[in-house]
């Protein structure tokens, strides 16, 4: 089983979501993230998926996606792509605790957006793994509530999402 | 010009060259209907149901090599249509169904009728659309078309509110978007044609795909260049002519035998527009594991989705033909006439057919040369797909991939009107009983169609599995009907004629043959006649069953 990114450029109107999130449904894709977004172009929105899988999988699940009419380019994403991932943490501290939180923020990097007698919020901006890391170290002193965006990704180099073909165009 | 939106739907449907649709009326799309009855240039068949409706556009599609039509209302209107959308969508039929909606101010507040035919049918179209806005519906109109026909063909959905069928907006004419297959290069089936030329034993295997394209033609010089036997799948029949010395009949579950021999026996599958269905490659893993396998097709994601190719040709077929044929060197082979001495094997060893056997074999004989061949699911569909043969595309339908018992009344409707000509449609008392309804609608417009309903009181196919899997335990398979089926079709306004021994078959399919209105012929089989040969689910092609192995 390996993890692949992917990202797709789709039309930015109603029902695309679903169309992709019932694609991966009914053809059984395990789908570990799925984050959606604004693009340059007010046209189209962009997809970028996480999915857990064999090359077998990640081949149909392009291709599959490819011909959703409402997908305009897709490509998976290279292993040495930047992708991050933003983590939003509610930490309980009190006075004796929250110097100890502190500190394993500071390892990580991560900001402090707002803190309470009870509790803390901690932002972290990453890969999902530094996340997990962070999110590991935060748990004896009772993690209260999370939310991660998902992945997003952007390939390193030159080379953009546009330069791929639309299969549909190919036939 | 400012017109209506249903007006303007009418006249998109005529930019597309539109001259029959089928469907059915309700409340959601009485603006339609009205369009309809005041522009009058366009002949709507109504039919008993819309499932019926579905299917008879689906049949039309399948015989005119055009896109079907298909009008329903919303709600039940619209979820009636969802068989015979999925229908289509499996077997690639270009469709394009229209439902109406509930008004802007009832949607989403579960008013009468009103259901989410978007939502339910996003898995079984090619695209589908719900129209809010007036001002797009040409728009959708015309993509809804291009993308059914174009590229893998496919249903597509639009869905109209019913404000938007009132609601004006500005029409301005528009010829119809042409699609054109993209020519394949050379280079991308240069290697596919080194692989072919270096193997010493090919097969082609034909699908559906190779109809889709009107590629019959270069598929037979293919053939013919490579020396090569043809088998085809049950959508592929048609494609290539029945009675061709190369052609070795169907492949599958219940192919020939000289074609699961031949599918063992080559080293090289030239597999043009198929996909491998279970119902096909069986084990999918097995089926050409040792082998060179080229595969075309217009689907990228049926290209090594059920079985691993060597060589993958993205691209229409006829365009993959036109290209890989020139390059290959015509010869001889050894292969091919082997081939031929094992379908003439074959052929001399079949015993004295049963009676429902006997029946589609003399219809084959007795039926007029050009007319089309509809079929239900079942014992009976694969009959007359092993007895029956199809010289010429478009000529047969049938429900391959979703398997839709009760498709056949309704296709053979659609095939009729399309056609002008003889129809025969071939179905089970199981099928003909869920849309047998639709026997007024052939009486309604004088159909040329030929029932030969395959009356073995069973659930024919099912039941053959329970005798091979579940010890002849026929849980639900006897059917008890009393229905006496040449009343039933009297009573329709149709004629009714039985066969039930040996010598009335040649004379009353004569009669019913010569009959150019509705006729059910009532063709009283045993219940234990069954399909062979056979492979079982998942199996490998050696262990093809010719033989009932299963005692009772």
């Amino acid at each position: 089983m390996n993890r692949y990114t992917i990202s797709a450029l789709v039309s930015n109107k109603s029902g695309v979501l679903t169309r992709v999130a019932a694609l991966f449904a009914r053809r059984g894709y395990n789908i570990e993230s799925l984050s959606v977004c604004k693009t340059e172009r007010e046209d189209l929105s962009r997809m970028t998926i996480v999915l857990k899988g064999d090359d077998y999988i990640l081949g149909q699940m392009i291709k599959q996606m490819d011909k959703l009419i409402d997908v305009k380019k897709i490509r998976c994403v290279e292993e040495d792509a930047v992708s991050r991932e933003l983590l939003l943490v509610k930490v309980k501290t009190d006075s004796e605790t929250r110097s100890q939180v502190l500190e394993i923020s500071q390892i990580f990097r991560a900001n402090v957006v707002d803190a309470s007698p009870e509790a803390t919020i901690l932002e972290l901006t990453g890969k999902p793994t530094k996340l997990d890391g962070f999110v590991t170290m935060l748990m004896p002193y009772g993690v209260m509530e999370l939310a991660r965006t998902g992945v997003t990704a952007i390939s390193r180099g030159k080379t953009t999402i546009n330069d791929e073909t639309d299969y549909k165009e190919q036939i | 010009m400012k017109l209506m939106g249903a007006e303007i739907l009418i006249e998109c449907l005529k930019e597309q060259g539109v001259k029959t649709v089928f469907g059915y009326p309700g409340g959601t799309v009485l603006d339609i209907y009205d369009a309809l009855y005041r522009d009058g240039s366009i002949e709507h068949v109504i039919t008993s149901h819309e499932q019926g409706a579905a299917h008879a556009a689906d049949g039309w599609a399948r015989v005119a090599g055009k896109t079907g039509v298909v009008i329903a209302t919303s709600g039940p209107g619209a979820t009636n249509l969802v068989t015979g959308i999925a229908t289509a969508y499996m077997d690639s039929v270009p469709l394009v169904a229209i439902t109406g909606n509930v008004g802007a101010n009832f949607l989403g507040r579960d008013s009468f009728q009103e259901i989410d035919i978007f939502g339910i049918t996003l898995p079984i179209t090619k695209h589908n659309y719900i129209v809010k806005d007036v001002n797009e519906l040409a728009d959708v109109v015309r993509e809804a078309f291009y993308l059914a026909g174009s590229g893998r063909k496919g249903p597509v959905l639009i869905d109209i509110l019913k404000n938007v069928q009132s609601e004006k907006a500005e029409y301005t004419p528009l010829s119809p978007a042409t699609y054109r297959p993209k020519p394949i290069p050379e280079a991308s089936v240069l290697a596919a044609a080194e692989a072919i030329k270096a193997s010493k034993r090919p097969l082609i295997m034909a699908g559906g795909g190779v109809i889709a394209a009107g590629a019959t033609e270069e598929l037979i010089a293919l053939a013919q260049k490579l020396d090569a036997p043809v088998v085809s799948t049950l959508m592929g029949l048609g494609g290539f002519p029945a009675s061709h010395p190369l052609f070795m009949g169907m492949m599958g579950m219940h192919g020939t035998a000289t074609a699961a021999k031949l599918c063992l026996e080559s080293d090289c599958i030239v597999a043009v527009g198929t996909r491998f269905s279970d119902r096909v490659a069986l084990n999918r893993d097995k089926f050409a594991a040792d082998k060179t396998v080229v595969q075309i097709d217009i689907d990228n994601a049926e290209l090594n989705k059920n079985v691993f190719v060597t060589h993958a040709v993205l691209g229409d077929v006829k365009e993959g033909l036109r290209t890989l044929t020139p390059l290959l060197a015509a010869c001889k082979r050894d292969f091919s006439a082997h081939a031929q001495q094992l379908r003439a094997e074959e052929r001399a060893k079949e015993k004295q057919p049963e009676l429902g056997h006997r029946v589609l074999i003399e219809a084959a004989k007795l039926a007029p040369k050009d007319a089309i061949v509809v079929t239900d699911v079942g014992q009976h569909q694969m009959w007359t797909a092993q007895y029956f043969p199809i010289e010429h595309p478009r000529t047969f339908c049938t429900s391959g991939g979703l398997g839709t018992m009760g498709y056949g009344l309704g296709a053979a409707i659609g095939a009729a009107k399309a056609s002008k000509k003889h129809v025969i449609l071939v179905t089970g008392d199981g099928c003909f009983n869920m849309n047998l309804n639709e026997l007024s609608t052939a009486v309604t417009h004088d159909l040329p169609i030929t029932i030969l309903l395959m009356n073995n009181h069973a659930l024919g196919m099912v039941r053959q599995w329970q005798k091979l899997f579940y010890k002849s335990r026929f849980a639900q398979t006897d059917v008890k009907k009393r229905t006496d089926y040449v009343k039933f079709a009297e009573s329709f306004g149709a004629k009714g004629l039985f066969i039930e021994r040996e010598e009335d078959v040649v004379p009353v399919l004569k009669e019913a043959l010569s009959t150019p209105t509705p006729t059910l012929v009532d063709c009283r089989i045993g219940n234990d006649e069954n399909v062979l040969p056979m492979i079982k689910p998942g199996q490998t092609y050696d262990t093809i069953m010719t033989e009932w192995e299963v005692k009772e």
